[in-house]
Order: structure tokens, then C-alpha cells, then sequence
């Protein structure tokens, strides 16, 4: 393009002289980028755990320990689901972890919303519980848990393994939401009410659509929070066993690559949603 | 909503319900509390607005003019007084059963709709029949000149697009009132000269009342048929462009309005309308006032209105002697600062025209002088 400008009628002879500036000047070496080098370290960094779990899910080992590689094999992959207690653990841990996104979901957009939107009697102290939530740490949460439950009689297991994973990610959902709704124009609720909306309406047309990104990524946030707790719940699971709980106890006896299988397995389907909501919000946009 | 049935498509005659005002405001008022204390941001406003008017609320930000306007919306209620659109009282009814649109100075565009979705956005509510939401957006997006970008996304639209997107959504629904809350404040200079004609054009064309909010006393002047300067939350004139201009009613609007001169002066006498009025250090001049000797009254004379000669002038001009204290070339015209012999500075805008007399100098001494009807005493 630089060449074909400045060789116009007006200069026929600017043509060598043209490409010539556009190059580097001779014997200046190119500066490395360092800042694409550390990007790349710490991209690795990121990757490597996962790359050995996937890589360790094909480990043809003969004895019991996974940890050094054997040689390749798709094994593991037909006989994923040879251990029944690994099954239903992990078919508990997804099902709470969907439950938790749900709910979390439903209670946080309402409690962000509300957050964001009105001044109430006790919207301070609410933040505030909100934020000692996320920040306490987990076996003090877990111990109190535990307690409560059982001062209140309630059997421990599948349930409040529920209750427990709702109550400690609802608290992200809701600031994901609330941080959406306080940086939305007011004036685009007014606009539709302006239109003939009633406030349902706007709701359902205008202000719900325009949370959607907010609450999926809380929604997905407190999925992903559910799939890998541990100490929490360990302290209200009683005898129900989820999968993180189930590598625990089997770290004693050495851990079967069917957990590098299912690990795999839970992590490409995260891979897919991220990539399927990063699309759709693109065509969103458009 | 029932109104909206009754009145006839086209509002040019306000046939009828002759001699009702589109908007009428009886006695509103409306505080705030922030921070633990009551802000009074209108205070006892009384408004007529006729059927097809372009009015004009004018005034500093804070004035009230926005909270009016959001009174008339719906969006506040008011804390006393009746607010009535076509003369039925409106005042405890919800936004959504109001028959009036609203342009948003953030334009408000629905971020997730295309712009077919966004202007089919009131006729959907009212459920019109598919083909007539269609024929209906068209019709308003080819007002607006915006047809062909039906599919896209209000993100995708520049300032000035989006402006009139806002506008189209809000003029489809053929509201009894469009108001306008700073709708150009967004856009740059040229963009707003430009938009200027256009609401002013579309207006004319639809012959829907528009009300419109602005601090730019510019834009009022040149759009509105009348105008209500505010201030203080309380309407300081009510007039027309050429009313407020010409005869400023309080010091305040001789302010806001245009650039204009104060000259503090004692009446000396009087023959019918007209006054002499002694200006302490700089001598007398005549005006049109209605004080009785002896009051202090403010004289306010339009720098356009006056003349600027080195001899003294003679018949029967109001004339003051000065010193050009400051000259600013502005291209087409030149301000000149004079300072009178009170100390007073008066400023005089003269049109380069070619053959105008030569320019004056600074330090140099000068007559400024001006018709007798051209300075008003404020009251006050």
C-alpha cells in the first residue's frame, strides 16, 4: 500500500527509495517482545496440569500408579465407567453442580438485582455477609455448616451438600449481576416503560436480556465452584461421596486413570460452553 | 390510552378539543430528599402547552427543567400540583399509560434489538397487526432518513444515527407529546446544527407537540415557538424566541439569553413610556421604563443593538462615552469591550461588513449609543 502511494505519477522514480524506508534500517536488530514471552510462560504455566491430566488419561500403566508414562492406549476411554462408586459419584457431583447453577443463579440475579438497584434497610449488612462469604475460609464455613445442620437435625448428604454449595456461590452470582445492573443505562428501563411496557414486561423484554451475559457467567462460575469443592463439602456430605471426594479416598490406594478419563471428559464439556456462549454472545452483539 | 383512540391522526388542527392545551401543569412542585435533606427542585410551575407547539424549556442544569419534563413523563410524581395531558388529569398515572414518548439525552436504544425491534418496540405493546408495524417502522425510519439499517444493532450506529433512531422509536407511536430531554447534547457542533433543522422539519411534518429540554439557549432560540426560561426551579419568562431575547423580564433571563448588557442607573425623569435614567459617572440616557423617579432600575441593552462611532452622535440616540478596552476579531463580527465612566464595560458586536467604518482601536475614546427602545429596565 506505502509503495503504491508514493509511486505515483508525481514521483516515478520513489519507488526503490520507498521500499527501502519501509524495511528497517540495516544492523537495528529487531527488539524481542518480551511481553509475547511471558504471555506464553504463563499461558504454559496455566495449561500444564491439565495437559498431564489428558496426556495421563492414555497412560497404558499395568499397576496401580499412574505417575510415569507406559505407553499409549484408549483403554480407559471403553472402560470409563469400571468403577460403580466413581459412577455415582460422579453423577452426584454433576447433578448438584447443575442444581447449584440453577438456583445460585435464581436467587443471586434476584439478590444483584436488588443490590443494584434500590437502597433498602439492611442492603449493607447484606453486602456485607455477601462478601465474608466468599472470603471466609472454607473449613471454617464447612465446620459451621456441619454444625447447623446437625443442631437442626438434618441428615447429611446429597441434599445438603446442596444447600451448602448454593449458599457459598450464590454470593458470586449476585456481585456478577449486581456489578451488570449498577453500569446499565436506567434510562433504557424508562425507555421501554415510556413505550407501553408494564414493569413485567420490561423485565421479561429489556432488563432480563441485558443481565443474560452477567447471570450465565455467575451461573457457570458457580458451576465450576460446585464441581471441584472439596472441604466444604466433605464436612456435609455424610456417607454420599462426590467425585472430588471419591479421588481423595482413592489417593491411599493410587488413583485409577479413569479419573484422568472422567477429568478429561468434564473438562472438554467446560471447553465447549465457554466456546458456545463466547459465540453466542458474539452473534449477540451483532 | 383512551385518548389516544379519540384524537385524530394528524394533530395540525386540534380540532377536536379546540383550545386545550396538550400539556397543562397547574401548581407543580416537587422535592427531593438526598443526603438527609429536602431539595426543592420545582417550585409551583404553572404551564400551558398548546397542541403541535414546539416548546422550550431553557434553562441551568438543576434549574428543574429536566424534572418537569420527567413529571410530564411520568417517571416522577409530583409532590404537589396537577399535571393534565389534553385536560385529563395524569398525574397519579404510570409511564406506560401515559400518551406522550420520551427522547432520552442517553438515547436509551435497547442495546439487544435491531433497529426495526427497537422502533416497533411501542406499536408491539399496543399489539398493531404485523403488516402494520411494518408499514408504520418504515414510514418513520424514512422520516428520520435511517431506512436500509433495519437489521443492525444500535452499537453499530454513529451518535447522530443513533439520535434519530431514538427519535423514530419514540415519533412512530404518533404520541400526543414527544419530549426531548438534551437529545444533542451528545454530538459534536456541525452534527448538532444540522439536527437542529431536522427536528425542527420533522416537527413541522408530524405536527406533534414537542417538548424540549435544553440548556443551550442557542438551540431554544432557533427551534422553539415558545420558550420557559428556568431557574431556581421556578419558570423566570415565558415567551417567544424573539419575546425572551428581545425583552428579557428579569435579570436572570438578560443573562442566560444572549450576551447582555447592565448599566445600574437612577430614573431621573420621565416623559410617557419613556425614562431618564442617570448613570452615576457616565451621564444619562433614555430607556423604556415604567419606574417612578427616583428608583434604582438595571437598563439591559443587546450589544448588537449598539452602535459605535468616534463622534459623538447626534438626534435622539441614548449616547454614553467609553474606552475600547478589549477587541476579539470573531471572523464574520467583532465584540468590543467599552468602559464607561462609571467603570461599567459595555460589550457592542459590529458586523465586518465591507464597508463598515473603520475599526476602532484599543484606548481609543468612543461614542457607544442606541435607540431609547432598545434598553429595558429589569426590575430589581
Amino acid at each position: 500500500m506505502t509503495t503504491a502511494t508514493e509511486t505515483g505519477p508525481g514521483a516515478p522514480d520513489a519507488g526503490a527509495s520507498a521500499t527501502g524506508s519501509v524495511r528497517r534500517p540495516r544492523g537495528a536488530r529487531r527488539r524481542p517482545d518480551w511481553g509475547k514471552y511471558f504471555t506464553w510462560t504463563v499461558l504454559c504455566w496455566l495449561f500444564a496440569p491439565i495437559a498431564f491430566m489428558v496426556v495421563f488419561s492414555f497412560n497404558d500403566i499395568a499397576g496401580r500408579h499412574n505417575v510415569t508414562w507406559e505407553g499409549f492406549t484408549l483403554r480407559w476411554y471403553s472402560d470409563a465407567f469400571a468403577y460403580p462408586d466413581l459412577n455415582v459419584a460422579l453423577l452426584n457431583t454433576v447433578t448438584i453442580a447443575v442444581l447449584t447453577m440453577l438456583i445460585a443463579g435464581f436467587l443471586g440475579t434476584l439478590l444483584g438485582l436488588a443490590l443494584g438497584r434500590y437502597r433498602f434497610l439492611g442492603q449493607s449488612a447484606t453486602n456485607l455477609v455477601m462478601f465474608s462469604a466468599i472470603s471466609a475460609p472454607e473449613v471454617v464455613l464447612g465446620a459451621s455448616l456441619l454444625s447447623m445442620f446437625l443442631t437442626m437435625n438434618l441428615a447429611v448428604g446429597y441434599w445438603t451438600i446442596l444447600i451448602a454449595h448454593v449458599m457459598f456461590s450464590v454470593s458470586f452470582v449476585a456481585i456478577t449481576v449486581r456489578a451488570r445492573v449498577l453500569t446499565m443505562d436506567p434510562s433504557v428501563e424508562e425507555a421501554a416503560r415510556d413505550l407501553g411496557a408494564t414493569p413485567l414486561t420490561t423485565f421479561r423484554l429489556v432488563t432480563l436480556p441485558l443481565l443474560v451475559p452477567a447471570i450465565t457467567s455467575g451461573g457457570l462460575i458457580a458451576f465450576a465452584l460446585s464441581v471441584d469443592d472439596f472441604i466444604i463439602t466433605s464436612f456435609v456430605s455424610g456417607s454420599t461421596q462426590t467425585f472430588p471426594l471419591w479421588i481423595w479416598g482413592s489417593t491411599r490406594v493410587g488413583i485409577p486413570p479413569q479419573v484422568n478419563v472422567m477429568g478429561t471428559l468434564i473438562f472438554g464439556l467446560g471447553v465447549l460452553l465457554a466456546v458456545a456462549n463466547t459465540v453466542l454472545a458474539r452473534r449477540r452483539s451483532r | 390510552m383512551a385518548t389516544a383512540t379519540e384524537e385524530p391522526r394528524t394533530r395540525h388542527d386540534a380540532g377536536a378539543r379546540a383550545g386545550t392545551p396538550a400539556i397543562s401543569l397547574e401548581q407543580i412542585s416537587k422535592a427531593y430528599r438526598s443526603g438527609g435533606e429536602d431539595v426543592q427542585a420545582v417550585r409551583g410551575i404553572d404551564l400551558r402547552i398548546e397542541q403541535g407547539e414546539f416548546f422550550s424549556l431553557l434553562g441551568p442544569s438543576g434549574c428543574g427543567k429536566t424534572t418537569t419534563m420527567r413529571m410530564v413523563a411520568g417517571f416522577e410524581s409530583p409532590t404537589s400540583g396537577t399535571v393534565r395531558l389534553h385536560g385529563d388529569d395524569v398525574t397519579g398515572v404510570a409511564p406506560h399509560r401515559r400518551d406522550v414518548n420520551m427522547v432520552f439525552q442517553s438515547y436509551a436504544l435497547f442495546p439487544h434489538m435491531t433497529v426495526f425491534d427497537n422502533v416497533a418496540f411501542g406499536l408491539r405493546r399496543k399489539r398493531e397487526a404485523s403488516g402494520e408495524i411494518r408499514r408504520k417502522v418504515a414510514e418513520a425510519l424514512e422520516l428520520v432518513e435511517l431506512n436500509g439499517r433495519e437489521r443492525t444493532k444500535p452499537g453499530r450506529l454513529s451518535g447522530g444515527q443513533q439520535q434519530r433512531v431514538a427519535l423514530a422509536r419514540a415519533l412512530v407511536n404518533r404520541p400526543s407529546a414527544l419530549l426531548l430531554d438534551e437529545p444533542l447534547g451528545a454530538l459534536d457542533l456541525k452534527l448538532r446544527q444540522a439536527m437542529q433543522m431536522e427536528l425542527k422539519r420533522i416537527q413541522r411534518d408530524v405536527g406533534i407537540t414537542f417538548v424540549y429540554v435544553t440548556h443551550d439557549q442557542g438551540e431554544a432560540l432557533t427551534m422553539s415557538d415558545r420558550i420557559a426560561v428556568m431557574n431556581g426551579g421556578r419558570v423566570e419568562q415565558l415567551g417567544t424566541p424573539a419575546e425572551v431575547y428581545e425583552r428579557p423580564a428579569t435579570r436572570f433571563t438578560a443573562g442566560f439569553i444572549g450576551t447582555s448588557n447592565l448599566l445600574s442607573g437612577t430614573v431621573a425623569g420621565r416623559s410617557g413610556e419613556v425614562a431618564t435614567v442617570r448613570i452615576e459617572g457616565a451621564g444619562e440616557v433614555r430607556a423604556s421604563c415604567d419606574a417612578p423617579a427616583g428608583a434604582r432600575v438595571d437598563l439591559t441593552v443587546r450589544p448588537e443593538k449598539i452602535a459605535m462611532e468616534a463622534e459623538e452622535p447626534a438626534g435622539d440616540r441614548a449616547r454614553l462615552a467609553g474606552t475600547v478596552t478589549e477587541v476579539v476579531y470573531l471572523g464574520s463580527a467583532t465584540h468590543y469591550t467599552v468602559r464607561l465612566g462609571d467603570g461599567s464595560e459595555v460589550v457592542v458586536f459590529r458586523q465586518n461588513a465591507s464597508d463598515a467604518a473603520s475599526a476602532a482601536e484599543r484606548g481609543e475614546t468612543v461614542w457607544v449609543s442606541w435607540r431609547p427602545e432598545h434598553a429595558y429596565a429589569l426590575p430589581g
